[in-house]
């Protein structure tokens, strides 16, 4: 990223994911210490009026966040947050994108403010967030 | 139900160290490629004194060492099942490095109902300082509880 170009508008962050198995909810289980049965273990699930299993908010935020410093160095990573919109199914190969939408200074730094979101590849948002970085 | 009164519980605070092997864990399983989370000379390289965590870590640090991951659930009576992620925060004020040793300082900051009492959101903000007590973090994180309405 050439700092010194970024303007409102620029789409930075961009990155697709591999489809989402059960197998990656369950390494995510013990690598994020999130245990919530509600993510691996199917008969949890249905207890709880679920169909199934589904990803964790926390290993999308995680796979956004990977997209994000792919494009910004997360030295310059002043801030990160996101609403999850709606749950994010099995088998969801996720987009993750961002783009500037306001420069601005900020304790004696210019800073670009992100506009971020992840969506399934049928296209439903699943998160949507924002990201302040230095530039 | 979670009411007004849980604002301003705050819980045993959490401290975690950041190992390199569970760190690893986590990069492998997020496919994450980034030699800057991968290789001190990159890391070196963008500017870190060590290795840093990626930008959600701080997240798993907190669950992955508390003693017992759903205490704050449990002390407010809340359902595992019953709980969704609304939102989550970061706010980075320092770096987080390797082999650091965090302090987290949970606290629930807001309890709001919603949709006549069918949703309780749960607004929970922590503060996160290392070994040699610097701020190097906030965390936010809003808890949604799906309750139980009688028909």
């Amino acid at each position: 990223m050439a700092s010194a170009d970024i303007k409102a508008g620029d789409r930075i962050v961009h990155k697709v994911f591999p489809p989402i198995t059960r197998h990656t909810l369950a390494l995510y289980c013990g690598a994020s210490g999130d245990h919530n049965p509600i993510h691996v273990d199917i008969d949890f699930a249905k207890a709880a009026g679920f169909p199934d299993v589904f990803a964790h908010g926390m290993l999308v935020m995680a796979y956004l966040g990977q997209a994000l410093t792919d494009a910004v160095p997360p030295s310059k990573l002043r801030s990160f947050a996101t609403r999850f919109v709606a749950i994010t199914q099995l088998g969801a190969k996720l987009t993750c994108e961002g783009t500037v939408t306001e420069i601005f200074a900020e304790n004696g730094e210019r800073r670009a403010r992100l506009a971020l979101t992840t969506r399934d590849d049928r296209g439903e948002v699943k998160l949507e967030g924002s990201a302040i970085v230095a530039l | 139900m979670v009411d007004q009164s849980a604002v301003g519980r705050s819980f045993t605070p959490v401290t975690a160290r950041v190992e390199p092997g569970r760190l690893r864990y986590f990069l492998n399983t997020l496919g994450e490629q980034n030699p800057v989370y991968r290789n001190a000379d990159a890391a070196r390289a963008a500017g870190f004194t060590g290795m840093p965590v990626p930008p959600t870590y701080l997240f798993c640090l907190e669950m992955l060492d508390v003693e017992d991951p759903f205490d704050m659930f449990n002390a407010l009576g809340i359902d595992l099942g019953s709980v969704l992620h609304g939102e989550q925060s970061f706010l980075y004020h320092a770096p987080v490095l390797v082999g650091d040793t965090l302090t987290f300082r949970p606290r629930v900051a807001s309890v709001t109902e919603k949709k006549g009492g069918a949703m309780t959101l749960i607004g929970i903000r922590c503060e996160v300082t290392n070994q040699d007590g610097v701020h190097v973090a906030d965390t936010a994180r809003t808890i949604v509880v799906r309750n139980k309405v009688a028909s």
